[in-house]
């Protein structure tokens, strides 16, 4: 059972809502996913057009739970007021907290994301921070009140999967008890199984299933990744070794040389 | 007056935000509003008097990651 601030779930996989080619195909892939969280943003609405309304009535209409993200902001400022914004309208203490620091690789400006954090937690604010593998800034944001944390596997949107094992196992290994999510970069199946073996207990994906050619086929496969990924945490992962070691026993071989 | 709703330049005659949005075809909409980059939160709307020139931005959900 996943718990992040005291909400059980028991799927490993939230999902983005972004860049599907029709509502049709983002319900579908939801489903599929099995995904109990996912992510929606805020973006200005047309008094005409009013395309917004129709997306949320989609998204209530799937019975899942809303973590609402700052995606674009750029400023403390800008992510502290469009927190507000979404806790208001999608009515949930959470937030994916996103400073980003620098267009090219949308790296979270994690000095940003600390004053953020530190603002909104103390506000009653439930903060998924969007951050890097960096261990200091980790500590820091739970100091802050963050109780959860989301490391970025690789620059979001780019499909490379775990950028920095060494980083990523080193952020797990640390801080033992905090529920993490891998958040970005996760681009195939296999990645998402990677991440949970190594301990993460979940991750976040959007663009991998959105771009997909079936969405909601490499949903299905996301869910069945996380599972196994999991699985295989709990059950104990072998030690990896340099040479060769014989898994048949070599007692009571015959000779036949 | 002229004011800037979502970066658009629009002449309004409401006095105050929740007017102006009921003016602008907002009725009923799910939305959350900020004036000059300050978050205004649904019930302060009716109290919320605006100002030539004021900035107001109107937001609703959208897909996100």
């Amino acid at each position: 059972m996943l718990r992040l601030y005291d909400v059980d779930l028991t799927s490993r996989l939230l999902l983005g809502t972004a860049r599907y080619s029709s509502p049709a195909i983002l319900t579908e892939a939801v489903q599929a996913s099995g995904a109990q969280v996912v992510t929606a943003s805020l973006r200005r609405e047309s008094g005409g057009e009013r395309a917004g309304q129709a997306f949320w009535s989609l998204i209530r209409g799937l019975g899942v739970r809303v973590l609402p993200n700052t995606a674009g902001c750029h400023s403390v400022k800008e992510a502290v007021t469009t927190a507000h914004m979404g806790r208001e309208i999608f009515a949930t203490p959470w937030v994916k907290l996103e400073v980003i620091g620098e267009d090219e690789t949308l790296q979270p400006d994690v000095f940003g994301l600390l004053e953020a954090a530190r603002i909104l937690c103390r506000e009653g604010f439930e903060v998924f921070p969007y951050t890097t593998e960096d261990l200091i800034v980790a500590e820091r944001l739970l100091e802050a009140g963050c109780r959860v944390l989301m490391p970025w596997g690789s620059p979001i949107g780019s499909g490379r999967g775990l950028n920095n094992l060494f980083g990523l196992e080193a952020l797990r290994t640390r801080f033992p008890g905090v529920p993490m999510v891998i958040d970005a970069g996760i681009g195939a199946p296999s990645h998402a199984v990677q991440a949970l073996e190594l301990g993460y207990d979940a991750v976040l994906i959007n663009t991998a299933v959105s771009q997909a050619r079936e969405p909601a086929a490499m949903a299905g496969a996301f869910a069945q990744a996380v599972i196994a990924g999991r699985a295989a945490y709990e059950a104990g992962l072998m030690e990896p070794r340099d040479l060769a070691k014989p898994s048949t026993p070599v007692v009571g071989r015959a000779f036949l040389s | 007056m002229r004011i800037l709703i979502n970066g658009a330049s629009r002449d309004i005659r409401a006095a105050d935000l929740s007017g102006a949005l009921e003016e602008l075809g907002y009725a009923g909409a799910v939305v959350a509003t900020a004036i000059n980059g300050e978050f205004v939160p649904a019930a302060h709307r009716q109290t919320a008097r605006l100002a030539e020139g004021d900035r107001i931005e109107v937001l609703a959900p959208m897909q996100g990651g």
